[in-house]
């Protein structure tokens, strides 16, 4: 049934600790805010899960979780919701798994705007069909005013990973090409802009989007995709430490290789920040054979998400650090884990 | 033109880097007996390590890191002095996001944060005077930090603060000068350094003159340097030459933005806003004389110290914070050691828990030497 | 303390305060152009300035600029001349060989 059918039986244009208390006012909430809008059959408190799903898509379970807050809950290109249902997509898809199944779990300040509810679940709806996964189960908190910000969102998802793959970041061996789908920074510089206390304006959006299709397409055009991780927080800079790490690699990427947008270049440099580490929402970097390299692009770039597919370098015999860049300069420079958050610099 | 991307040209630098090397062999040093530039400011420092300068220059040319790091040298009480001031009900303390990390010998203004203060990053002094005309209930402290760069910018607001009439807008001002650092530095006897590169932004404000001591007294060469790598590499190839011509001179690399006598406006701004205080401590450096500004009895209505009693040698008994054992900023900062000989680095002092000046912003030396790989170096040693 | 970057300045947006609108490769922030006030805020209009905390601290000198660069390049014309000799010459001795 969809929700603009029928009269709202919600009266209150704010949660208040009512609607957290167990009863009628609670009931109401959570039917036409959440279940409602998640696809039919709606969610259960207790979903059951087929195994037919799992022995037709793949051998093994993937499991992942993941905890959402975001300040502005809104910004240009997403909002938490957004954010909630790809970020756990996308953990689940840069394994190689087929994502399936989310469960979603709200933790809502008293005095939230059910307008505002409404809109994040919406786009949690759409953003969950369009990656082809299904919101089975869920719960929602009401804690008091200050003991949260507006909105938190948890979730967690069920995929399967096909027989046969076997994506790890310890495979990835010396000559192996790395590829990242898109612009990097973008949703790192969306937010600082969008928070406003730096009095900032800038056109850029986050990037925030599933990669499911990418990922799928990928590996139908080469199935020798060793490694992949989403470049979250801390940016491409500690996506490529970690598999580097992990591979015991070097991994030596090519500054002027590095998809940036001129505007993401400008607010790095008004504010002294490095785009390596900023944060991404819908940005992977993944390892393959070279004899892969041209398959991986083209597969990409015919994917919405992989429109700006480019590689930005490879991995090579471990050396004494585990990411070099050649900087555009023709130097050298070694590519660190960031210590702490990146802040805003002056000098 | 944009400004930018042009002096980043790697063509260009070849050829730079070619005349460098030319000049290095003629005067005949070598990676065992180099030539010691030292840079003194910190966003130099910064873009040496980003690009990768100081392994693509002639091997015979070693970059000393000076101490241009307003972040680095800022005393540990002054820290303690800002937490005290942050912790106040009443304030709304702001600051550059630099100083966030700097440790106190109580804590860091990021830990007063976490702690409840009322603390907020701003982008310029422009955004607390904002926060101040928005807020008229609330005392709005700026973080005055800074070299002659972001002196006038703090001066400018506090001058703008006076003409609205605002009475809950004051500066913590502890802004600080090049030149006297850049003396104690040369006054030294144990001093290694055969040249200087000049912080572009500070003599964009105070020219190229307050430096004339250098060469006029010490008999050395400084160059004042734009902050993009053909900038830097220019800089030094005119260091080095005159090194070889034996010449001790002030020059301008930087004509594109630094005026001959600085910035009109902004000079006098500050002549009306501060007045030198008789000496200012620096972290890693000691007691300076006439090397930090306070903010004038006319405008003492915009001073923190004065307004709420917490103040530079104020405070009777002000206990001198001992820099920690072992620590080797002095002798990294006058060049007789590398960050990596000191036997603190990587082991007790690291970004994460600084104990010594250079440490503390990405700015400092052994920040940059840590963040650009450091940590292997150690790690490889060991 | 010394992070300053170039930037245009768009318009003027507030007259009395000495503040205008500067863009740093499409990211727009509000500077005071207080510290170059010595010429009238209008000429200001799509001239670069050096920005600083949120500060016009001073106006690029466009004929300075080209200058440097100028010298610059030729330092990296004269190295790729001197190569491309070396090019020559090794080439010719391979041919002898």
């Amino acid at each position: 049934m969809n929700m603009t059918s029928r009269v709202s039986r919600l009266r209150d244009e704010r949660v208040t600790l009512a609607h957290g208390g167990g009863g009628k006012a609670m009931c109401d909430l959570i039917e036409e805010v959440f279940t409602d809008v998640f696809d039919p059959p709606g969610m259960e408190d207790q979903a059951r899960l087929t195994d037919a799903a799992l022995r037709e898509a793949g051998t093994r379970l993937a499991f992942t979780t993941d905890s959402f807050v975001v300040t502005p809950v809104e910004f240009p290109g997403g909002d938490i919701g957004k954010i909630a249902v790809c970020g756990t997509v996308n953990d689940l898809v840069v394994g190689g798994a087929v994502p399936l199944w989310l469960s979603a779990s709200f933790i809502i300040e008293e005095g939230c705007e059910i307008a505002l509810l409404r809109r994040i679940v919406g786009s949690m709806a759409r953003e969950a069909k369009a990656a082809g996964v299904r919101i089975v189960t869920g719960d929602t908190k009401v804690v008091g005013r200050g003991s949260a910000d507006q909105v938190f969102v948890t979730t967690s998802g069920i995929g399967v990973i096909p027989a046969g793959r076997d994506m790890r970041a310890e495979s990835v061996e010396p000559g192996d090409i790395a590829i990242v789908n898109g612009v990097l920074g973008d949703h790192g510089a969306a937010i600082l802009a969008a928070r406003g206390d730096l009095a900032l304006s800038t056109e850029i959006e986050s990037d925030c989007q599933s990669l499911g299709h990418l990922m799928e397409a990928v590996l139908k055009a080469a199935p020798g995709v060793k490694a992949s991780r989403d470049a979250t927080r801390g940016g491409l800079a500690s996506a490529l430490n970690e598999i580097a790490e992990a591979a015991d690699v070097t991994v030596e990427i090519d500054e002027t290789a590095l998809p940036l947008r001129e505007e993401v270049k400008g607010m790095c440099e008004i504010l002294g920040l490095d785009p390596l580490y900023l944060a991404n929402e819908g940005t992977l970097v993944l390892f393959v054979p070279p004899d892969q390299t041209e398959a991986t692009l083209e597969a990409m770039r015919s994917t919405e998400a992989g429109r700006g597919a480019v590689a930005v370098g490879r991995a090579r015999d471990k050396g004494p650090v585990p990411v070099t860049m050649r900087t555009a300069f023709g130097g050298e420079r070694i590519v660190d884990m960031l210590v702490g958050e990146q802040l805003p610099r002056i000098c | 033109m944009r400004y930018v991307q042009e002096f980043r040209d790697p063509v260009a630098a070849k050829g730079v880097l070619a005349a460098i090397a030319r000049v290095a062999d003629e005067i005949g040093v070598t990676k065992e007996d180099p030539v010691h530039i030292m840079e003194i400011c910190g966003g130099h420092t910064h873009a040496i390590f980003r690009y990768g300068l100081d392994k693509l220059v002639h091997e015979g040319v070693e970059f000393i890191h000076g101490p241009g790091c307003p972040v680095c040298v800022l005393p540990m009480s002054r820290v303690d002095e800002c937490v005290e001031l942050a912790e106040r009900p009443e304030v709304i303390f702001t600051t550059f996001g630099d100083a966030m990390r700097v440790p106190g010998t109580r804590k860091s203004l990021m830990q007063a944060k976490a702690d409840g203060a009322d603390i907020r990053m701003v982008y310029s002094p422009l955004d607390a005077l904002e926060l101040a005309r928005r807020n008229p209930e609330r005392e709005v402290v700026f973080f005055g930090l800074g070299f002659e760069t972001t002196t006038p910018s703090t001066a400018l607001s506090i001058q703008q603060a006076a003409r609205e009439g605002l009475t809950n807008f004051t500066v913590f001002c502890n802004h600080i000068t090049v030149p006297p650092p850049i003396r104690a530095l040369l006054s030294d006897p144990h001093m290694v350094l055969d040249g200087f590169v000049g912080p572009g932004h500070v003599s964009m404000v105070i020219g190229v003159h307050p430096y004339d001591f250098i060469a006029e007294e010490f008999g050395k060469p400084l160059v004042v340097s734009g902050f993009e790598p053909l900038d830097l590499l220019q800089s030094v190839l005119m260091v080095i030459e005159q090194i070889r011509d034996g010449r001790a001179e002030i020059e301008n690399q930087y004509a594109r933005v630094v005026p001959e006598y600085g910035n009109p406006v902004s000079l006098a701004a500050i002549e009306d806003v501060y007045e030198p205080r008789p000496s200012f401590e620096w972290r890693g450096l000691g007691e300076i004389d006439e090397s930090g500004l306070r903010i004038c009895d006319r405008y003492s209505a915009f001073d923190a110290e004065a307004k709420f009693g917490i103040g530079y040698g104020a405070a009777a008994g002000r206990a001198v914070v001992e820099e920690p054992e072992g620590c080797a900023c002095g002798l990294v900062m006058t060049g007789r050691a590398k960050p990596t000989e000191c036997p603190q680095f990587g082991r007790g002092c690291t970004p994460e828990m600084p104990l010594g000046a250079l440490m503390v912003s990405s700015e400092g030396a052994c920040a940059a030497y840590w963040q650009y790989g450091g940590a292997r170096a150690v790690e490889a040693a060991e | 303390m010394c992070l300053g970057i170039p930037g245009q300045i768009v318009e003027i947006t507030d007259t009395e305060r000495q503040l205008a609108m500067a863009d740093v490769s499409g990211v727009k922030r509000e500077v005071s152009l207080a510290p170059v006030s010595d010429r009238p805020l209008a000429d200001l209009v799509d001239e670069w300035v050096l920005i600083h905390v949120g500060f016009a601290m001073a106006v690029i000198d466009a004929d300075e600029a080209a200058e440097t660069l100028e010298a610059l390049r030729g330092l990296g014309e004269a190295q790729e001349t001197l190569e491309q000799i070396a090019e020559g010459e090794r080439a010719f001795m391979e041919d002898r060989a």
